[in-house]
């Protein structure tokens, strides 16, 4: 995994302000009454630190532990497990690509390779040089009769096919 | 279906009818829709009652097992002063399937309502209702809809006035197929990691937060207004032959057909019809090879079993796999059914939990020996190390994604044996480098 230099670098190595602080606090505060454990509230946590920061680093972890009343180490071994975490920075707009079988069967692989080309990506986990793309191979996106499915962030796009790749990159420049 | 294709007249539109209508995802339009008469309706019966409707009707656990539902729920105790919980399983990430997440972006109030009645028959005041994270639309969609219910008294702490309470909440997965299995969903919704756990005991004695649990997938809960509305005879009238499988059931179809999509098919409608008439036949100058029929966890049928298949639980047994969550991959001649195998065997690799050995190293070892037959280096005694790897990885882990692993397998050797040894004998170029 090759970072871009001026994208989230930085923040890797200088201490981050919180996230669990003011209305974000608040928020996951308020969700404790829909959940009889503080613990339920991991996975939730998880996605709020990553909508903050874009990724969730180590001193993230020790934040969500300690506000949960967990373990960092055990707050790590759960956010290692669940794929759509990103545990390093990645490009600001990450972009999954769909190849299991379905959509293999309909050129799926075609479209990844247009993608990491036009991306400037170049293989797949890599960040582009302008640090705007990340380019991964996703395990079937539940979309199968839209093959090729493709998700820029979190836009979900249908149908899409080698020769849509510029077009649809193109909003995201 | 409706979207993105027009209803087919041999389809029995119940739960898809509204799909592509903008208006019916909104408390007002599904109203007007005759949504939220089977709540109402069920909330003046006795929960033991509506729980007798559903067994009436025949309906099955629409998810992949086809459980019968109102079993599943009477298996709930009663007076037992704990807290019970309904779980919406609404992970859908078996290849394949992808009917739940059209049921959620077009019509998120109907599984409000049968999550709402399923919790009132069960005796729960809180649902979760668990969304894979990639499903963002979806969760949108979702989000909006809960809201609405909440405001318009649907939930709440006095559900239409009845004093009922019925909590719903949204959460979202983050990323692994295993989820979609009941207990490493409950796993997940308890802020551990997805892995499976040992039954016994079973969710309806300890389940979510080691509380009484019923486990439902979106397309069952959506189903149970419309067997309230009408009634169990009437659900149980939709079905072409076999009283076992009643109802309508929604196929989704993907790969080498000329419109894939879903289809919402009474039980019993032949997979023939599906194929050449539904879904306008194989792609020009194509003919059928094979039909993976419930989600990739199932036994590859050939065309002519694919041919002779009719489309229930039983039916597709009778040709040798399983109905499971009805996402049906047609394959047509133009297909490496080597490579595709071996495509199948890299995800349940990649899908695995590892917690137990015969999956985390069957699937992973399996998945190189395809690997070493496509680079042209197979060797003879692979196929009985692939038939020795696939029986230890069926029956003896504690959920079934090593079984679906070795079914693809085992059935593409048995059918398309012709195929690996090509790849052996040098007759067909290798497909991937090395290994």
């Amino acid at each position: 995994m090759k970072a871009a230099p001026g994208t989230h670098e930085a923040g890797a190595t200088a201490a981050e302000p919180p996230v669990f602080v003011g209305e974000t606090l608040a928020a996951l505060e308020r969700r404790f009454a829909e959940y009889p454990t503080k613990q339920a509230l991991l996975l939730p946590a998880l996605w709020m630190v990553q909508e903050q920061r874009g990724w969730i680093s180590e001193q993230s972890i020790g934040e969500v532990a300690e506000v949960l009343g967990l373990t960092p180490a055990y707050v790590k071994g759960v956010v290692t497990f669940y794929t759509m975490y990103h545990t390093h920075p990645v490009g600001r707009h990450f972009i999954q690509v769909c190849t299991t079988s379905p959509c293999g069967l309909c050129g799926a692989e075609d479209t990844m390779k247009a993608l990491l080309e036009h991306t400037g990506c170049g293989e797949l986990g890599a960040t582009s040089p302008d640090g705007r793309f990340t380019v991964i191979e996703v395990e079937c996106l539940g979309a199968c009769g839209f093959a090729t499915p493709v998700m820029v962030g979190n836009d979900f796009i249908e149908s899409v096919t080698p020769e849509k790749v510029p077009a649809l990159l193109e909003r995201y420049r | 279906m409706g979207y993105p294709h027009p209803i087919h007249p041999g389809e029995t539109p119940v739960l898809s009818k509204h799909f592509g209508e903008a208006e019916a995802r909104t408390f007002a339009g599904w109203r007007e829709r005759g949504g939220y008469e089977g709540l109402r309706k069920a909330l003046a019966m006795a929960p033991e009652a509506v729980i007798e409707e559903i067994k009436a009707s025949g309906l099955r656990g629409r998810g992949g097992a086809g459980f019968p539902t109102g079993l599943k729920w009477s298996f709930m105790p009663k007076g037992d002063g704990k807290p019970h919980y309904l779980v919406c399983n609404a992970d859908e990430s078996e290849p394949g399937t992808f009917k739940d997440r059209e049921i959620m972006r077009w019509t998120p109030h109907a599984l409000i309502e049968g999550c709402a009645l399923a919790a009132y028959a069960i005796g729960a005041e809180r649902c979760y209702i668990y969304i894979r994270g990639e499903f963002t639309e979806p969760w949108t969609v979702m989000s909006r809809a809960v809201a609405e219910a909440y405001a318009e008294g649907a939930l709440g702490d006095n559900v239409f006035g009845t004093g009922r309470k019925i909590h719903v909440t949204l959460h979202r997965g983050a990323g692994a197929y295993i989820c979609g299995e009941e207990t490493a969903l409950m796993n997940s919704i308890e802020g551990r990691r997805g892995n499976p756990r040992i039954k016994p005991p079973f969710p309806a004695v300890a389940g979510l937060f080691g509380m009484p649990t019923t486990i439902n997938n979106v397309e069952t809960l959506a189903a149970t207004p419309h067997i309230i509305t009408h009634g169990a005879a009437w659900y149980k009238s939709l079905c072409l032959g076999n009283p076992k499988s009643t109802g309508t059931k929604l196929i989704s179809v993907c790969g080498h057909v000329l419109r894939p999509g879903n289809y919402e098919l009474t039980m019993g409608t032949p997979m023939r019809t599906l194929i050449y008439d539904m879904c306008g036949g194989m792609l020009p100058g194509r003919t059928l090879k094979a039909v993976i029929p419930g989600g990739s966890s199932v036994p590859i049928m050939t065309a002519e079993e694919a041919d002779r298949c009719l489309l229930d639980y039983e039916g597709v047994v009778e040709q040798g796999s399983m109905l499971g969550s009805a996402g049906m991959i047609v394959m047509d001649d133009s297909t490496d059914m080597v490579y595709q195998i071996w495509r199948l065997a890299r995800f349940y690799a990649h899908e695995s939990c590892a917690q137990c050995t015969q999956c985390r190293e069957g699937t992973a070892w399996t998945t190189r020996i395809l690997e070493r037959i496509l680079a042209g280096k197979g060797k003879e005694e692979d196929f009985q190390l692939l038939l020795d790897l696939s029986e230890q990885m069926t029956g003896k882990t504690i959920c079934v994604l090593s079984d679906s692993c070795a079914a693809p397998i085992v059935s593409g050797i048995q059918k398309f044996r012709g195929e690996f040894d090509a790849y052996m004998n040098g007759a067909r170029q290798p497909a991937l480098a090395g290994a």
